[in-house]
């Protein structure tokens, strides 16, 4: 069973705020982020009261989501440093409390959405959680070391439920603003991976570093960097993105390209071999990379939806190359 | 759940401050509901066939 035993009584008491914890703040401000730059370059007039309310719909279901992840995570979470401090593994709130707070909010959020914008909006708002608790979380997570290419999914459908609920449809720039996010996740994924790899370990969580090693893993990152460049330029071709949008995206593109390239190069994930005396430093050397790049990728993916949504806000014209 | 006769200071202060985050999160939504439906509806509201 994966879910969490009642806490002791002796713990402390849950406060507002460890139920706030829950709802993972700080994911949930990156959905925001996505999913108002795709309702933004949807280009259609919408009264700003219900373009808030939709976004807030987006902000609650993510969090709906992180409820439940915590819920059903617990007994992998009470297991790794970095998770062992949330709510439930820590004993101050119960899993059948993280449960119903998770499957309310989802609840309210989608009918919310579906009153305030739309129902398309709001049924691939129920498919964003679904996927994420269920097929993510229950299902890929501790089964495969695909688990977050495929799960990432549901971190890259904001955008398009942002879009959906500004126009309800979901043309081809919005999916497009979905690939970039999807592509972008193995190599930002498996680049903390490479030196947390431990704790997954420890968990019996099948990362990629895991399960087929650490050189396999810089490999993939590296292929799926060259993957993700063309992906992003790709919405300078098709009227989303203009030229600012085609700078920011090709240089930092290249910086992209060099931080995975001198990771592929590198040690990084691998154990130090205790007859060299260098060995520590080589594995060091090698983590570093992992961070560099790890943290780029974040900066990178702000910096193209932040240049989408000024150029857009702004009225630049958008490129159509094609 | 604990006995309301039984708790610590600590305990009845997290339990109130669960409760007053639970009516402000229940008072907002109550206003969200509102304010959509005036928007939703707009000028239309007096549009009634009586």
């Amino acid at each position: 069973m994966a879910m969490a035993s009642a806490p002791s009584t002796t713990r402390a008491p849950a406060r507002w705020q460890d139920f706030l914890q829950l709802l993972k703040p700080r994911v949930m401000s990156l959905v925001v982020f996505t999913a108002l730059t795709g309702l933004v370059c949807a280009d259609r007039a919408i009264s700003p009261v219900l373009a808030g309310v939709a976004i807030l719909c987006i902000a609650v279901g993510a969090g709906a989501s992180g409820a439940l992840n915590m819920w059903w995570d617990a007994d992998i979470d009470a297991k790794m440093r970095r998770t062992r401090g949330r709510p439930v593994p820590a004993g101050r709130v119960q899993g059948a409390d993280a449960l119903a707070l998770g499957v309310i909010l989802s609840l309210f959020s989608v009918m919310l959405m579906g009153m305030a914008a739309n129902w398309f909006a709001a049924g691939l708002l129920a498919f964003t959680i679904f996927f994420y608790a269920v097929i993510y979380t229950m299902w890929l997570k501790r089964w495969t070391t695909q688990n977050i290419v495929i799960g990432g999914l549901a971190g890259a459908l904001p955008p398009v439920i942002g879009w959906a609920a500004a126009t309800g449809s979901a043309p081809l720039n919005a999916w497009l603003l979905c690939l970039i996010i999807f592509m972008w996740t193995p190599p930002h994924f498996w680049a903390l991976s490479l030196y947390t790899s431990e704790d997954y370990a420890k968990a019996g969580v099948p990362m990629m570093p895991v399960v087929r090693g650490a050189a396999s893993t810089r490999r993939q990152i590296w292929i799926y960097s060259l993957l993700l460049v063309p992906v992003c330029l790709a919405p300078a071709a098709t009227g989303l993105g203009g030229p600012y949008y085609l700078a920011v995206a090709g240089g930092g593109g290249a910086v992209f390209l060099l931080l995975a390239w001198r990771l592929l190069r590198s040690k990084a994930g691998e154990a130090a071999d205790p007859r060299n005396d260098d060995g520590l430093y080589d594995v060091r050397a090698g983590a570093r990379d992992a961070r560099n790049l790890f943290a780029f990728s974040i900066l990178y993916l702000a910096l193209l939806f932040a240049t989408l949504l000024a150029e857009h806000l702004l009225g630049v014209i958008p490129l159509e190359l094609v | 759940m604990s006995d309301p006769a039984r708790e610590s200071e600590t305990e009845a202060k997290a339990r109130r401050g669960r409760n007053v985050a639970l009516a402000v999160g229940l008072a907002l939504f109550v206003i969200l509901v509102f304010v959509v439906t005036l928007v939703k509806l707009g000028g239309n509201v007096i549009q009634r066939p009586f």
